[in-house]
């Protein structure tokens, strides 16, 4: 079974040279840590920045500087600013390759809930119907369970929906899924995860076809 | 060069009133226009629809509103990190709209350059586009959202001229530009005014024909949210 970094890890795989990225708030953010450095890749923030670095060093951070976490951020050489508006211009005229973000649901259509949970928890979408209306290529980062042990990968999601039909892929701490017309088929297991357990953890349709090779970071 | 400057903060807020609409700049508590707001808490303004990517933190940027109450309504897109707000919205003491971020810079832009309405893909099929127009574009769904209709709006910019232009730094730079001629006003508040000439006309940001109104802030905190840093090796 993978921890939050080890999701990070393995997502970091599908991030290619080339690509650029958005991340998300959580295990999205962690990613970037994980992306192999022999390849060129610059990540977006949707609150006005392409080219983020790492968090800045001790006395260096700047309130004029952070991503769209509200942390404090800095930027490598090349980097550039820009409104609201042009960035999600970016977002939703689809030039950026990637989006990874969290999800609390996910439905075997594709359909992803990530923003209210009514009568308790209304944060808000931000950016997040924005980039999963747009995203060519979406790829969830989540806990294939949540906090009760219930299934986050549903046939369909019970939370108001962020976006349909948008999820391609999702990377659990059990497994990588791909959604595809007839539900959520199985790719990769996590390292010492049967396909019973991940079966047992998934609500929405689950498709085994063959041997399913446990998953390296 | 048309003047913009006014003399103080009480000359740029003049014929703000109760029950107005606002457009406030910023994304977390970076680039928002400090010293507007506070000013807005003393002149103890009420039943007020601000328009803004957030709702501040409990005790700085609009939060300092809403301990007030003198916000009845809210349109954002993420509005975490405010307890305050959080209890005024479940108990039905404010009315808040959530919108997509990008639709919600969208609006902003919308009302700026004139165009009533605009279709985006973001939220169809979801309650955010409940009531509204839906439309099909070479085979894919999208939603009309309509220019946001405001009185004044409130930006900071890091350096203007008194002809109104403005240059923005940074991730300061948000929301701000989008909402500067986006209401009836635009009020702009910066950390430096520089003599005209000095600013490059290669590098203005915003044109001063969107500002009606520009002045020097007193103070600036400028807040940082989530200090995160790494360790030197």
């Amino acid at each position: 079974m993978l921890d939050k970094t080890g999701i990070a890890q393995r997502i970091a795989k599908e991030v290619k040279d080339g690509y650029y990225v958005n991340l998300g708030i959580g295990i999205p953010t962690l990613v970037a840590n994980y992306v192999r450095n022999d390849i060129e890749v610059e990540f977006q923030s949707e609150n006005g920045v392409l080219g983020m670095g790492p968090f800045p060093y001790e006395g260096e951070e700047d309130a004029d500087v952070i991503n769209a976490g509200k942390q404090t951020i800095t930027t490598l050489p090349g980097a550039s600013f820009f409104d609201s508006a042009l960035s999600f211009s970016m977002i939703r005229g689809q030039h950026v390759d990637l989006t990874i973000l969290g999800a609390m649901e996910v439905a075997e259509s594709g359909d992803i809930a990530n923003w209210k949970i009514p009568g308790k928890m209304v944060k808000g979408m931000g950016g997040a119907m924005d980039l999963v209306a747009s995203a060519e290529n979406i790829i969830v980062a989540m806990m294939h369970t949540n906090r009760a042990g219930e299934s986050k990968l549903l046939k369909r999601c019970s939370l108001p929906l962020t976006g349909v039909g948008c999820v391609k892929k999702i990377v659990t701490n059990l497994a990588v899924l791909e959604v595809t017309p007839k539900g959520f088929k199985l790719l990769e297991r996590a390292p010492s995860v049967s396909v019973e357990e991940i079966q047992k953890s998934t609500e929405g349709t689950l498709i085994v076809e063959g041997v399913i090779p446990e998953m390296t970071l | 060069m048309i003047n913009k400057k006014v003399a103080n903060i009480n000359e740029a807020l003049q014929g703000v009133s109760n029950n107005m609409t606002f457009m406030l700049g910023g994304f977390g508590l970076s680039g928002i226009p400090e010293n507007a707001i506070a000013e807005l808490v003393n002149l103890g303004v009420k039943g007020l629809t601000c328009i803004s990517n957030n709702a501040g933190v409990d005790d700085f940027g609009l939060g300092l509103l809403l301990q007030k109450r003198q916000i009845k309504k809210m349109i954002s897109s993420y509005v975490g990190e405010n307890e305050e707000f959080e209890r005024q919205m479940l108990s039905g003491e404010l009315d808040v709209e959530l919108i997509p971020q990008g639709t919600l810079a969208e609006r902003c832009r919308a009302a700026q350059a004139g165009i009533p309405a605009f279709y985006t893909p973001a939220g169809y099929g979801t309650e955010v586009a409940e009531g509204k127009e839906t439309r099909e574009f070479d085979g894919k769904m999208y939603v009309m959202e309509e220019a946001f209709k405001a009185d004044f709006s409130f930006v900071k910019a890091w350096k203007g001229d008194s002809a109104g232009n403005l240059i923005f730094k940074g991730t300061a730079r948000n929301f701000n530009p989008v909402m500067c001629g986006a209401a009836k006003i635009t009020v702009a508040e910066v950390e430096e005014l520089v003599p005209l000439g000095e600013l490059d006309s290669n590098q203005i940001h915003i044109p001063g024909i969107f500002v009606q109104r520009i002045f020097q802030g007193e103070h600036y905190e400028k807040r940082i949210e989530q200090r995160t840093v790494r360790q030197r090796d």
